[in-house]
């Protein structure tokens, strides 16, 4: 493998030249050492991901019992405690998103696809949502602030939502979808719901532009227009904390973020996989 | 073309019949719908411009150019500068840039440069797309208790000896510069790694098979031809890499210290924007969202500007490339 530019004579090798090189040439060796260093950093580059799996197993894999789905954040120095409310938040903050960010960019999507791709419209339009994917998340919650969280007068989940929202549409927009119309639209179907799904693993984990549209919430939802709890300020929130038992909790509460997002990541996949 | 010289023609049960006026209007309907939701994203996006400039002009008002060159943030005696700010977020983009766009590019070539067999290669590239997929917070929290323990005695040992130099002037007492610019580098490395594939994937075959006809061993036809002939697709990868870098929050808020002074000691607890705005936002009074406002702006417009330039210039090159081949 690491030799390719020797080809191998071996079977009429007594009348054929020398053509492989010697490893100890210059320009072999130069090259070994280079596919060594190579070797080096592509292992390097994937410890980061096993040390991340490892301490969501270990750390957050001691936690995991059904208390954490049915319980609510301790405070202090309580022991014991789940974050239920939490799991509850974010699925309703990505079902908000997913509503509001999937017809808006299928239908753009089919606009950029089939209707006017070399349109001025559809020029800007595309450059503009691939700026979008670039945009950081904490500038839409900043956004979303401006907008909802001060007309409203309060943090709720439906801001939470809505910043979520825009975060996704990029996603949507751009994942390769083949859409004409009700014709072929069933041949369309895998392509949207593989941006779908990505759009939905994208935003499950974001935090930033929750921080100030949801906010946090110690108890329950009870509706839509108050401050909402998410996984992912709960794993914020509870970093800082000088107690174990909530950092204990941030570990679990890493470990079933992580699942969520890479169950819609791998469904992404099958269904990005079963279109071709 | 009158409908009614086609219903003539067609039985009302066939198979093949012309639109009928409902049928016009659905699809008048669906592509006035699509054509609005393709404008709405320019709409977005000159809202969002329009709606934090319109935020932040009452600070803009307040402090000027002066606000971008101050390094005072006092919220008692309402005195705002952001220069650590800015500063912390080039800073520790560039590093994160430097490590992440090194290794991001080294997995690039190792994955489309023929050294794994086909099925490797693609388990392997999973594993570069989950780095992707992990939640910034997560890796904010794999930081705190894996990264920083991790590095914190080589740190000091640099400190204690080579403190002369100023990259290692103070001690790491926990978080800092260094850790959080190592995580973020974590988070550019995908980006960087799959721009730079799709780069290099798009460097015609024959141009690659006639270097190693010339005789070039492996790492010749990688260095001297598929790097240059790709450096278009790979330079727009560093920059899109940069942008992702200057605009990630969370795993910077949780590490870099939040700190409003400007240092060059890669150990020293420093600031970014957007860490300044996830720390300071939520609890911040009036006065101080203004600021905060004015911070956004100026994020938004470096983010902007990096953004566009890389996206443009990745276009441009995928055009040449595919009007070359």
């Amino acid at each position: 493998m690491t030799d390719t530019t020797a080809p191998n004579l071996s079977s009429d090798a007594d009348e054929a030249p020398v053509l492989t090189h010697s490893w100890a040439d210059r320009r072999a060796l130069r090259n070994g050492m280079f596919t060594i260093g190579a070797w080096l950093v592509a292992l390097i580059a994937a410890v980061p991901l096993v040390s991340v799996l490892y301490m969501l197993i270990v750390q957050g894999g001691s936690r995991l019992s059904t208390d954490l789905f049915t319980e609510l954040p301790p405070a202090g120095f309580e022991m014991g405690g789940g974050f239920g409310n939490a799991i509850v938040g974010t699925v309703l903050m990505v079902v908000i998103a997913t509503v509001i960010a999937v017809p808006i960019g299928v239908m753009a999507a089919a606009y950029l696809a089939e209707l006017g791709p070399d349109s001025q419209l559809g020029r800007v339009s595309r450059f503009l949502a691939k700026v979008l994917t670039g945009f950081p998340s904490i500038l839409a919650g900043v956004f979303v602030y401006a907008v909802l969280v001060l007309a409203m007068g309060t943090y709720s989940a439906i801001a939470g939502g809505v910043a979520l929202s825009i975060l996704m549409l990029p996603t949507v927009v751009l994942t390769r979808t083949q859409m004409i119309w009700k014709v072929v639209f069933p041949t369309a179907l895998p392509g949207i719901l593989t941006g779908v799904m990505l759009g939905v693993a994208r935003v499950a984990g974001e935090s930033a532009p929750l921080l100030f549209t949801a906010l946090f919430s110690n108890y329950w939802i009870s509706n839509l227009r108050e401050p909402t709890a998410s996984l992912s300020i709960l794993i914020y929130n509870f970093s800082s904390m000088p107690f174990d038992n909530q950092i204990e909790l941030a570990w679990a509460a890493s470990l079933v973020l992580v699942l969520i997002v890479l169950v819609f990541n791998i469904l992404s996949r099958l269904f990005g996989r079963a279109k071709y | 073309m009158s409908n009614s010289s086609f219903a003539i023609a067609a039985s009302p049960d066939a198979v093949t019949h012309p639109p009928a006026p409902f049928e016009y209007f659905v699809d008048r309907f669906f592509r006035a719908l699509a054509w609005a939701a393709a404008g709405l994203i320019i709409v977005l996006v000159a809202y969002i411009l329009w709606k934090i400039g319109r935020q932040a002009m009452p600070a803009i008002q307040k402090y000027h150019f002066n606000f971008l060159i101050s390094s005072q943030y006092n919220v008692q005696e309402l005195k705002f500068g952001i220069l650590p700010g800015i500063w912390g977020t080039l800073y520790s983009s560039l590093l994160a840039l430097l490590i992440g766009g090194f290794f991001g590019l080294t997995v690039a070539i190792f994955l489309t440069q023929n050294f794994l067999p086909p099925r490797l290669a693609f388990v392997f590239r999973l594993i570069i797309d989950m780095l992707a997929a992990i939640p910034s917070v997560v890796f904010g929290l794999w930081g705190i208790f894996v990264v920083i323990p991790v590095i914190r005695p080589a740190a000091n040992w640099l400190n204690e000896y080579f403190g002369f130099i100023p990259f290692f002037s103070t001690s790491l007492s926990g978080p800092g510069l260094l850790p959080a610019a190592i995580v973020l580098a974590i988070m550019v490395l995908p980006t960087v790694a799959a721009i730079s594939q799709d780069a290099l994937n798009s460097v015609p075959y024959r141009t690659k098979e006639a270097a190693y006809g010339m005789g070039a061993t492996h790492w010749e036809v990688i260095l001297k031809v598929m790097i240059p002939t790709a450096a278009g697709g790979i330079f727009s990868a560093m920059v899109l890499g940069f942008g992702r870098a200057l605009g990630e929050t969370m795993a910077l808020a949780m590490l870099i210290g939040n700190a409003n002074q400007v240092s060059l000691s890669l150990f020293a607890p420093a600031e970014t924007l957007a860490a300044l705005l996830a720390s300071h936002f939520p609890e911040a009074g009036p006065a101080e969202v203004e600021v905060l406002m004015y911070a956004a702006l100026v994020l938004l417009a470096i983010t902007l500007v990096v953004n566009v330039a890389g996206i443009g210039l990745l276009t441009i090159t995928q055009r040449q490339i595919s009007g070359k081949a």
